[in-house]
């Protein structure tokens, strides 16, 4: 297989489409915490953009692509030095760029579980860590033809496990040792510009055309599919979500909108190019309904997961990654396998289990670990004046708006 | 010299100027407050969390009249801000000690 500039162009594209997503996800996490925190949030985010993306290109690629190892690559291709081949049909240095984003992104999904109180220094230092010590092996094992993961068969094409899962349940440990928000359960925190999170929302939506579809790594059939996938995912992810929460709490909200449709892009994720037919409206509707459901899971267990990381990406997460074990189809992509459903038997069903829960496993503990030595060390949240403050003056002596 | 305070809805703020401006009234202050009385607060949902607010957006409006005018200008606002719903507001009147126009040192009636 040569070059081909289609399947280039695409990439190129996606990767921008992606990389658009922080952003966004940076203004549907902003929306919903209240103003003296704003600017704290969208600095969180788009932090990630400068932080992470200097460590892929130093080590993150090298440590997920390089080498041979099946649980972490080399320093062979450090600074991108011979990652100027070709990779499949497209340059390896589109590859790059590609997964960049996703490395960028993953880290910045934990932000909305610690929301208002994480000290900016010690946060810094908590998702480069994270990164190297969390996200980038486990890239390695689900996406490297030499990762175990990879090589046991389970799938996941843009990101249930690896970076959904991963990033909900390494939320759960940050919040576990940081603790919850001055006034949380006590006083009301509203969301303080909801019009905000509906913009990040539809940003996340275009983006994740390009998060699903790019990861074909092709301009071609399954990429089209995945782009449906995506949208429909979406779409049902919405209409289940509205429904339970009409059904249980009296009213279709504007939030909750925004809400399912995120989660049935987050369920879609793993699954986006080997489903097709009615399995992405399936896969969306049960996500935006259960992923509705598991926003008593934080009630239950006292735990200020401030924007529901948990109940969207970590449920969402493990909705998509074990359905695909049900819905894959090989019609749709011979690349893939068949789940049960479709005369697969549960080979693959158990294989997506098992990866699953290895991910969720390691993130958790490995998470933990980190945060606890940063809170010992440096300190991972900020004191009661400065947390009350808000992020914005305490953190980075700024108002979002002026009175 | 009176002052006349009113608090009430904030979408009747519009109706009750145009009714004040022609029975001659030149000039008014209005502040975008947060208060409750007798109704109370509502509740708001977030992904399944009811939240109480007990304050809730008000209007208030400052205006100081001469003492022939004050019955009027009270009558005008408590008619045009009326739904006869729980939270139309109140109006309240209290004495002026001094006035001044700033502009031209004026005092009394004539800075009115």
């Amino acid at each position: 297989m040569g070059l081909d500039t289609g399947d280039t162009a695409w990439v190129l594209i996606s990767a921008a489409l992606v990389l658009f997503m922080t952003p966004g996800l940076a203004l549907f996490y902003g929306g919903m915490v209240r103003s003296k925190h704003v600017l704290g949030m969208l600095m969180q985010n788009i932090f990630a953009m400068g932080i992470i993306s200097v460590l892929w290109s130093a080590v993150g690629y090298s440590l997920a692509f390089g080498g041979s190892g099946r649980f972490i690559g080399d320093f062979s291709l450090a600074f991108l030095n011979g990652a100027d081949g070709i990779t499949g049909t497209i340059p390896t240095m589109a590859f790059v760029a590609f997964q960049m984003m996703f490395a960028v992104i993953t880290p910045a999904l934990i932000t909305g579980a610690t929301a208002d109180r994480l000290k900016f220094a010690s946060y810094a230092v908590l998702i480069a860590a994270w990164a190297l010590l969390v996200y980038f092996p486990v890239a390695r094992w689900v996406w490297n033809s030499n990762g175990w993961i990879f090589q046991m068969g389970a799938l996941d094409f843009a990101g249930g496990a690896a970076i959904h899962i991963n990033a909900g349940i390494a939320a759960l440990a940050v919040v576990l040792v940081i603790g919850n928000r001055i006034g949380h359960g006590s006083e009301p925190m509203p969301p303080h510009n909801l019009p905000t999170t509906i913009l990040g929302t539809g940003i996340l939506w275009f983006g994740w055309m390009g998060f699903n579809a790019g990861s074909a790594l092709a301009a071609n059939g399954v990429a089209a599919q995945a782009v449906v996938n995506t949208h429909l995912a979406a779409a049902a992810g919405m209409l289940g979500w509205l429904i339970a929460e009409r059904k249980q709490a009296g009213h279709a909200t504007t939030l909750g909108a925004a809400s399912g449709a995120v989660a049935g892009l987050v369920a879609i994720t793993p699954c986006a190019g080997f489903v097709g037919g009615a399995s992405p409206l399936i896969i969306g509707a049960v996500a935006g309904a259960l992923c509705y459901l598991a926003l008593g899971i934080k009630a239950r267990l006292k735990l200020d997961d401030s924007l529901d990381v948990i109940a969207v990406h970590l449920v969402g997460g493990i909705i998509g990654t074990v359905l695909l074990g049900l819905f894959a189809d090989t019609g749709v992509n011979d690349g893939g396998a068949d789940g049960l459903f479709y005369g697969g038997g549960v080979e693959l069903l158990v294989d997506q289990v098992i990866a699953a829960v290895s991910v969720l496993i390691y993130s958790f503990v490995v998470t933990y670990v980190i945060a606890k030595v940063i809170d010992r060390t440096m300190g991972l949240r900020v004191d009661s004046n400065d947390e009350r403050a808000g992020l914005d003056q305490s953190q980075h002596s700024e108002s979002a708006y002026q009175a | 010299m009176r002052l006349v305070t009113a608090v009430i809805k904030p979408f009747k703020l519009d109706e009750v100027k145009d009714a004040l401006k022609a029975i001659g009234v030149t000039g008014m202050t209005a502040t975008e407050v947060r208060g409750f009385g007798r109704q109370g607060g509502h509740t708001e949902t977030y992904r399944g969390a009811e939240y109480k607010i007990d304050f809730v957006p008000k209007v208030r409006l400052e205006l100081v009249v001469d003492d022939a005018q004050v019955d009027e200008v009270v009558d005008t606002i408590a008619s045009t801000a009326a739904t006869d719903k729980i939270g139309d507001g109140k109006i309240w009147v209290t004495a002026v000690d001094r006035i001044v126009r700033i502009r031209t040192g004026e005092e009394g009636s004539a800075a009115i």
